[in-house]
């Protein structure tokens, strides 16, 4: 492990590196997948050996695979040879020299959400001297977390310094071979984060991606590795309520979680990326995965995500509960509005005894937006005394819109114990009137009752995130009743 | 009371759902000060009144005109209605899971300020007005912080409409029904409440299908509905009278228009 001091200069020096932006730029590869692409990624992050063992093992063994069809949503073929799998950062000259050359109804909503101006030009990609703003905030905090052990960083970073780490861990939850886009993701993953809480730490802050240094660039194929050892706690959240301005329309990030014995691990996310506009033209097509392993005993996983961008978003944070007395806990609020499509939901595996899981999943629709709860509850054959409890709940503003839920249920266990609760309903006239007979506009009304119902998930997110996710969802419902 | 302006004025108000006319032709009007009871039985069209007093969007008015405080009432969107004073105790008041009383009445008292060109009020100050008027309507603390309505008694849910109307201080109340399915401890309660609000710049219109609940909102003017008409107005005496004869009495009489 290398000292805080050193990680500094490090990082000091590559941002300054990243200000050159011409020599990089050079670096930028044509569209396409190969074998060569794949070694050619691997050698500009400077990757050893083992990196890129795995990464062409999972490039052979995407290539055996086809995209899967079973989730409920509808998009044009994706043709995987006109993606572009490293993109350099946007130069200067290319990018938007001040606010007034970005969209305006991106601005709108920034304003909306109260960013203040200077990070509304770092997320709308504004040409600025200083690379981030908060370079210096970053360094001082990740100084403060070296003293303790923790290790929160970049992933390139981490496959370079903390190599033995990443080889012992990488993988083991989310293997190359197990799906589509993750097998795509391991062998072209650009960059992510990477977290590793020593034994009987408590992280005594929320780690965010917001603070990750380089974060501007990596979104297209993101790789997360968290590591919690023995008896240790963090949590982490990720992604921004603002929404980012993006150019790749394919994302399929890989999220790993490890949880050893007496271990927490809360993983937080506000998901709000661009979803396309009214008639259904662009948009991010987020096909991520991501689980958790609760492989110690007593640890816990806690999965919370708001999700409320995206044209298509396939996605199904799971936990596999193996150590004895572990728990996984799942509370989502999916929103769609106009033609977004979601089918998301969760996969609890119970494996060790008297393992325990909750699911709580709110789904919105809107204008013409289609929600899909999809969510697996497995219990094994040893996993004795194992217990769910599954509640999902679907919201209808209009009547255009669709909810639909997958619950599926395999027990393998005569002691397990399973409930299943789901409703569904439409936002009543009654209760609007109600709202407006008290003096509330019917948009206000609207986000109070949405708000109401999402209640439950909200209240597990942490605070000032919780506040923006209520923003974020107003904003987000606007103009959806007629 | 003579000499007030008018506060509401219908006049000749005409109104159904889905092509089916249920009020055809009703009259009145009240002051400031004044409390109208609009009795009548089932089916008479007493609902239906009061949703188009409210605005609800699934009556559709046909004919006729409303006056409120110098507004075309009729084209005031609803919350606009709420704002300029007009208030509604619903019948059947709606459940809002996971939006608590307290930020609901917050979001409507400052809904109301905003409209007058006030400031919103602080949370010690709002809470203190909270606190004042619970006291009316004898209203346990812990039901601010549940749901709206949200696993409420129908005692509970009657007293906080009461509640809120105290909070709101409206220019015009309408109680519809507030009296149905309340035994008579309740009642008592929630007429006492109304009792404290009633005022010389305050007027009321009381629903009601029985005679029973004006024992203790006792009304200025009493209006008998009948097939979507007023039937009989006359003063309280006329409440009893019906209470002693039965509904069945009106159809052996003629209409008073």
């Amino acid at each position: 492990m290398s000292t805080p001091d050193n990680t500094v200069e490090q990082l000091a020096n590559r941002e300054y590196k990243w200000g050159f932006v011409s020599d990089i730029e050079s670096d930028s590869l044509p569209p396409g997948l190969s074998e060569e692409v794949v070694r050619w990624i691997s050698a500009k992050k400077n990757e050893p050996e083992f990196m890129l063992e795995w990464r062409l093992k999972a490039y052979r063994h995407w290539l055996t695979l086809t995209e899967p069809t079973w989730a409920k949503v509808e998009y044009p073929p994706i043709d995987y040879q006109t993606i572009c799998y490293f993109s350099a950062p946007k130069s200067a000259t290319d990018a938007p020299q001040s606010l007034d050359e970005v969209d305006p109804e991106l601005l709108r909503t920034y304003e909306k959400l109260g960013i203040p101006l200077a990070e509304q030009k770092m997320l709308a990609g504004v040409a600025v001297d200083a690379v981030f703003d908060s370079v210096s905030v970053a360094t001082t905090f990740r100084e403060k977390l070296g003293e303790m052990g923790i290790i929160f960083c970049s992933f390139s970073e981490a496959v370079v310094q903390h190599p033995k780490l990443v080889r012992k861990w990488l993988g083991s939850v989310v293997p190359h071979t197990d799906n589509f886009y993750a097998a795509l993701n391991s062998a072209v993953f650009s960059d992510g984060s990477f977290v590793y809480i020593p034994k009987g730490v408590r992280c005594p802050m929320e780690l965010s991606t917001y603070f990750r240094i380089n974060a501007a660039n990596t979104g297209q194929f993101e790789r997360t590795l968290i590591v919690a050892e023995e008896g240790s706690y963090v949590s982490y959240l990720e992604g921004c309520t603002a929404p980012m301005r993006d150019e790749n329309q394919l994302h399929a990030a890989v999220v790993e979680l490890v949880a050893l014995d007496d271990a927490t691990i809360k993983y937080s996310t506000v998901q709000n990326w661009y979803p396309g506009d009214k008639d259904g033209k662009g948009g991010i097509y987020n096909f991520v995965t991501k689980r958790g392993k609760c492989q110690g005993k007593r640890s816990k996983i806690t999965w919370t995500q708001v999700e409320t961008g995206s044209a298509i978003t396939w996605k199904y944070p799971g936990c596999i509960l193996m150590g004895d007395d572990s728990v996984g806990e799942f509370y989502s609020v999916a929103l769609t509005n106009n033609h977004q499509q979601a089918d998301t939901g969760t996969k609890m595996i119970h494996i060790g005894k008297n393992t325990r899981s909750t699911i709580i999943s709110k789904g919105i629709s809107a204008g013409l937006g289609q929600n899909t709860y999809r969510g697996q509850v497995k219990v094994l054959k040893g996993a004795e005394g194992a217990r769910n409890f599954s509640q999902c709940d679907s919201m209808l503003l209009g009547d255009k819109c669709g909810a639909h839920t997958f619950p599926y249920i395999d027990v393998n266990n005569p002691t397990a114990t399973l409930e299943h609760e789901a409703t569904t309903s439409k936002i009543g006239e009654d209760q609007l009137f109600y709202c407006q007979q008290r003096g509330i506009s019917t948009e206000d009304a609207i986000n109070m009752i949405v708000n109401g119902f999402c209640k439950e998930v909200f209240s597990k997110l942490p605070m000032e995130f919780a506040v923006e996710a209520q923003k974020l969802l107003a904003v987000s419902l606007e103009d959806s009743v007629g | 009371m003579k000499g007030k302006e008018t506060m509401l004025e219908i006049k000749n108000l005409r109104a159904g759902v889905e092509g089916q006319e249920i009020l055809r032709g009703i009259d009145f009007a009240v002051r400031p000060g004044e409390v109208h009871a609009i009795m009548g039985p089932n089916g008479s069209g007493k609902s239906t009144l009061a949703g188009v007093l409210a605005g609800r969007d699934s009556y559709e008015v046909t004919g006729g005109s409303v006056r409120y405080l110098g507004h075309d009432l009729l084209e005031m969107a609803p919350e606009e209605r709420a704002r300029e004073g007009l208030f509604m105790a619903f019948q059947y008041p709606v459940e809002i899971p996971g939006v608590s009383t307290v930020n609901f009445l917050k979001a409507a008292v400052n809904a109301q300020r905003a409209h007058r060109g006030e400031e919103e009020l602080d949370a010690m100050d709002f809470l203190g007005l909270l606190r004042e008027k619970m006291k009316l309507v004898h209203m346990d603390d812990a039901l601010l912080k549940r749901s709206v309505n949200e696993g409420f008694s129908g005692g509970e849910k009657k007293r906080n409409e009461i509640f809120q109307m105290a909070v709101l201080a409206p220019k015009l109340g309408i109680l519809d029904e507030t009296d149905s399915g309340l035994d008579i401890d309740a009642l008592k309660i929630v007429a006492e409440g109304v009792n404290t609000l009633r005022g010389a710049d305050r007027g009321f219109v009381v629903i009601t299908h029985y005679q029973r609940l004006l024992d203790y909102i006792v009304p200025d003017f009493v209006h008998v509905l009948a097939e979507g008409r007023i039937v009989r107005s006359g003063d309280r005496q006329l409440a009893l009278e019906l209470e002693d004869k039965g509904y069945a009495w009106l159809d052996t009489t003629q209409p008073t228009s």
